[in-house]
């Protein structure tokens, strides 16, 4: 037995630290949307269902079902399971699950809006913490400008309460706006609320792009929601970091991500952990619905579907000529939020590039510095000086 | 806390041992244990061995001769690394008497 005995035991931060040196688990995390059924009834969202829609409850997983799933996670090796919905929190079974994947050794990520936080549940968070901040999106910072974008009476006071109770027992969370016309003159003071958390990092979060439909089951709810985004430029300059540490992730998104992208369409990483919505469809992203790209896990396994289904979503090419002569030639693509996901809902195909997106890329792209008012990303040829000379970089070496 | 070689250890039943890739990985499951977010355990190769050991019933002194009779060395050189062990992990809440 070699004798090792200065380090018997290492404590390791896995968002920090490798916690392996050659071999990578099949699965790192997975994603489980348990329910598309909502307590808050936002127009912008582009999943919820009524939390009293009977039919979709009756199709979800149950909870041996969602448990099996849990337990394929930990045997591929996850660490992490991220919890959303809808609310993930109208499941009855939401506790016997967190408890279940808590049992496997799975760190939880919960999103939620907090309003059904009960002092029960968040007892059980402090004594079986879910070792991932809780994500929690706001609706707004007042009664009348939450209940109005949540559409439901009542709903700020429980989302209070909710945050309330977490940081009695000082559960780490985080949260993030959902900027809507009720709440757009809050930002302020949410920028406060949010920094004087205890877990801030200084960086308000916003949620500005509103997908449509994912289902594209709402035509009008899509044109509602095309109504309430804010104007591409506005959108840009919410992105542009306040802080050095948001400047440094911009710069390391950038830098990988920065430069033509050429024709593949998922070149995010889709496919490599994913989605499993409320059904049992395996998705390659949280976004990406579209039937014939998911994988029915009623029939087949979480394995099979990492080994043999999601590899060939990565040959997927672009064939729509607005596409080929724009996006697969435009530098912007690491600024840029088109990907398939966001055809898919907006057009019903994977490559038609949506102008809304293109639009706030080329603006946060001009407040970078980087492109020049009338400048379109895929005719600039020396990119790659101007992203060294650009704002992001100066940031960064300030 | 004293370790004794005469008492037997166990994983808590507050943290899980997963082996993944090889590797094994030591989540706490119960507040108070590595409180911190996303903060594992690993143990090294020797901290393998001894692991794969406690099962709550065989004492340290009986770990000591089966790691000695496995690794073919002296049960006085085994010693001192099941008890740097022991402690390091006892003073964690990751094992428990018994």
């Amino acid at each position: 037995m070699p004798s090792q005995s200065d380090a018997y035991v290492s404590r390791k931060n896995v968002d920090r630290e490798p916690l392996w040196q050659n071999r990578q688990p099949r699965l790192s995390h997975l994603d489980i949307e348990l329910t598309e059924r909502c307590n808050n009834a936002c127009q912008h969202c582009y999943i919820n269902l009524p939390a009293g829609d009977t039919g979709a409850a009756s199709r979800e997983l149950n909870t041996q079902q969602w448990q099996d799933i849990l337990r394929q996670a930990a045997d591929l090796g996850a660490l992490t399971v991220r919890i959303t919905g809808g609310e993930p929190l109208l499941r009855e079974d939401f506790t016997d699950l967190y408890l279940y994947a808590r049992n496997l050794g799975l760190s939880v990520e919960l999103f939620t809006n907090a309003r059904l936080i009960t002092p029960q549940l968040a007892d059980l968070f402090a004594r079986i913490p879910p070792r991932h901040r809780i994500e929690i999106t706001v609706y707004g910072m007042t009664a009348e400008s939450y209940d109005a974008a949540a559409c439901a009476p009542g709903a700020y006071a429980q989302f209070r309460r909710g945050v309330d109770l977490l940081l009695e027992r000082r559960i780490p969370f985080t949260v993030k706006m959902a900027l809507l016309p009720p709440n757009r003159r809050e930002r302020e003071a949410f920028a406060r609320w949010s920094a004087s958390l205890p877990w801030s990092d200084g960086e308000p979060q916003y949620i500005t792009t509103f997908q449509l439909r994912s289902r594209r089951d709402n035509a009008n709810r899509n044109r509602l929601i095309c109504s309430i985004r804010l104007n591409p430029a506005e959108a840009a300059a919410l992105q542009i970091p306040s802080s050095e540490r948001g400047w440094k992730n911009m710069e390391q998104f950038c830098s990988r991500f920065i430069g033509p992208a050429g024709d593949t369409l998922l070149t995010c990483g889709a496919g490599s952990s994913g989605c499993v919505d409320a059904y049992g469809r395996y998705q390659a992203c949280m976004l990406l619905r579209t039937p014939e790209l998911t994988y029915d896990l009623r029939q087949g396994t979480l394995q099979d579907a990492l080994d043999n289904f999601f590899p060939k979503l990565k040959d997927l090419k672009a064939r729509h000529p607005a596409y080929l002569e724009r996006c697969t030639n435009c530098f912007l693509h690491g600024l840029c939020e088109q990907c398939p996901a966001y055809s898919w809902s907006e057009h019903g195909t994977l490559d038609t590039p949506v102008e809304y997106l293109c639009e706030k890329a080329h603006a946060q792209a001009r407040l970078l510095g980087l492109l020049k008012e009338g400048e379109k990303g895929w005719e600039v040829n020396d990119w790659q000086e101007r992203i060294r000379s650009s704002t992001i970089i100066k940031q960064v070496d300030r | 806390m004293t370790v004794s070689l005469d008492a037997s250890y166990r994983p808590s039943p507050d943290v899980v041992a997963r082996d993944i890739e090889g590797e094994l990985i030591i989540v706490p499951i119960a507040s108070g244990i590595g409180d911190l977010e996303d903060e594992l355990y690993t143990l090294n190769e020797t901290g393998r061995s001894i692991w794969d050991k406690l099962d709550g019933k065989m004492t340290l002194s009986q770990v000591i001769q089966s790691l000695s009779e496995e690794f073919q060395a002296l049960p006085g050189e085994i010693e001192a690394d099941v008890l740097g062990l022991i402690e390091e992990l006892v003073k964690r809440k990751i094992v428990i008497e018994g």
